[in-house]
């Protein structure tokens, strides 16, 4: 008499977890709404800086690689500069190309603030890459980008 | 009810660059969610935040539906004289907001 | 043939979650005992760390609020029969749930909050897991920050905590799950890109990420709950209370990290 595979605690975990998945599926789709694009984040850093040339440098972008939750994530844009009176950080823009719009932040500064370095904590839809742009008081701009992988939650529960 | 969380240092010698850090409770419902039953639910966001000190403008953040909920901030500036720091969100459905903070510099 | 008819049966009994194998409840031994915040990554440990980024302390403000606002027929305020939080509810919240002598039960502390306002300000109870009733527990369970978890030790109690034992270690649901088998059996293992953890009570009520606010044991119970389809339990019916209780006496000696932040 053959006897019937008992399954492992590994399979049996892995089966529950992709069950799970499925079964969170409809929830996640009716809750996520139609993407913007990289055209339309370029269209939106376009309107910050007016078609001027934007070189990379300057700029420096803290954020998780990967982050535990898309809901809450923690982000540092510094930018150096020496915040003199006549050169100094004018406004720090952050962009995203896949959120259902593609602006996480814009800040304005003055030469007052001593250090171009501002904090914030923002909601990535997906993984996707984030740039940050800084304008500065001669008018140029300076960016660097930083890609970001957004895990989703095993378990989801109905919006309350 | 909303409560904001201010944390400004109470003393500073003229000079510092200072950091300033904000909490503020507030939903920031994105208008992208839809309830159980297919309803929008609708956009309910702050949109800006002013900090000013001695009433100048030092220093100004536009926030948009991708800003996580109960918003945080932190920046500089640097303390230069004793004064008062004023804090300002503004959102839709008229939502305004305001706190202070002193700061002494010696 | 009757070995494909076994093959089938197998896996329909796997797909409906019936593990053939018996149920071994493994209680984790006290010095393997990990509170939910050594699983998080260093940014989310980061946000819990200071008081001055960790979301759950605007709920800490308003129930201060709260604790000193005047209310129900009594026009009486928390603060006017206890006085000070910070010294009249220091270690409260890591005893909670208790034992109520009139009900002849247990009561959570936002049960306790709200035969409070029934009994002493004549007052309509706070609706569950909404802002007020979130804020004033987070402020009163705030005041036993760092206090290990000290289980109410009344000997009426001790029914209640076997009842929330038996209830973690049923199977339930159609993924026929209890507790136990994750949070006892599986706690080191990842669901999806998730830490399953061990389903330590000892932040609550917690900031979660996840929620984008606050939100009590019995939420995350719930979402548990809701996980493993099974049938839910309204806020406050008895079975929740008695899986807190025994979680909490699972958790005896476990620092309380209310408000904690959890993904």
């Amino acid at each position: 008499m053959r006897r019937q595979p008992v399954p492992t605690r590994r399979r049996f975990l892995a089966l529950a977890g992709g069950t799970a998945a499925i079964g969170a599926l409809p929830v996640a789709i009716s809750v996520r709404p139609a993407r913007a694009t990289p055209e339309m984040m370029a269209t939106a850093i376009r309107t910050v800086t007016g078609g001027a040339n934007v070189k990379p440098g300057k700029v420096k972008l803290d954020i998780p690689p990967l982050v535990e939750n898309g809901n809450s994530v923690p982000m540092t844009v510094s930018v150096a500069s020496p915040m003199t009176a006549n050169d100094y950080v004018k406004s720090i823009h952050v962009f995203n190309e896949k959120n259902p719009q593609p602006n996480l932040g814009n800040f304005y500064l003055k030469p007052s603030a001593g250090r171009a370095q501002v904090s914030t904590r923002v909601r990535l839809a997906d993984s996707q890459k984030i740039t940050a742009i800084a304008k500065l008081s001669d008018g140029s701009f300076w960016s660097t980008t930083a890609d970001v992988v957004v895990t989703l939650a095993a378990c989801t529960e109905d919006v309350i | 009810m909303t409560a904001a969380l201010i944390n400004v240092p109470k003393k500073a010698r003229n000079g510092d660059i200072i950091e300033i850090k904000t909490l503020t409770s507030h939903v920031m419902e994105t208008g992208y969610r839809h309830t159980p039953r297919g309803e929008v639910i609708p956009r309910d966001i702050i949109t800006s935040f002013t900090c000013r000190f001695e009433g100048d403008e030092i220093f100004h953040a536009d926030f948009f539906p991708a800003t996580a909920a109960n918003p945080f901030l932190s920046f500089f500036t640097t303390a230069t004289k004793s004064g008062k720091f004023d804090f300002e969100w503004i959102g839709d459905n008229g939502f305004s907001q305001t706190a202070s903070a002193s700061i002494t510099v010696e | 043939m009757k070995v494909v008819a076994a093959i089938v049966l197998s896996s329909l009994l796997i797909a409906a979650g019936i593990v053939l194998r018996p149920l071994i409840a493994t209680e984790i031994p006290a010095s393997e005992r990990r509170s939910g915040y050594t699983f998080m990554s260093p940014d989310t440990k980061a946000m819990q760390d200071d008081d001055t980024t960790n979301p759950g302390m605007l709920g800490v403000i308003e129930g201060e609020a709260l604790w000193n606002r005047k209310g129900g027929s009594a026009d009486k305020s928390c603060a006017d029969c206890h006085h000070d939080a910070k010294v009249s509810m220091k270690g409260v919240a890591a005893r909670y749930p208790s034992y109520d002598k009139v009900l002849g039960g247990p009561v959570n502390l936002e049960q306790r909050i709200n035969l409070c306002r029934a009994r002493h300000q004549q007052a309509d109870p706070l609706p569950y897991e909404k802002h007020d009733l979130l804020a004033l527990t987070t402020y009163v369970a705030e005041q036993s920050r760092g206090m290990p978890i000290t289980p109410d030790p009344t000997p009426e109690l001790q029914p209640f905590v076997a009842k929330g034992r038996d209830l973690f270690m049923h199977r339930q649901g159609q993924l026929n799950l209890a507790c136990t088998n994750c949070h006892d059996d599986n706690w080191d293992k990842h669901l999806a890109s998730s830490a399953v953890t061990q389903g330590m009570p000892n932040g609550y009520p917690i900031y979660r990420l996840d929620w984008q606010s606050l939100g009590s044991l019995q939420r995350r119970l719930r979402n548990c709950i809701t996980g493993v389809r099974a049938q839910n339990y309204d806020y406050g019916a008895p079975e929740l209370v008695e899986l807190e209780l025994y979680l909490m006496s699972r958790a005896r000696g476990m620092p309380l990290e209310t408000p904690a932040v959890r993904p």
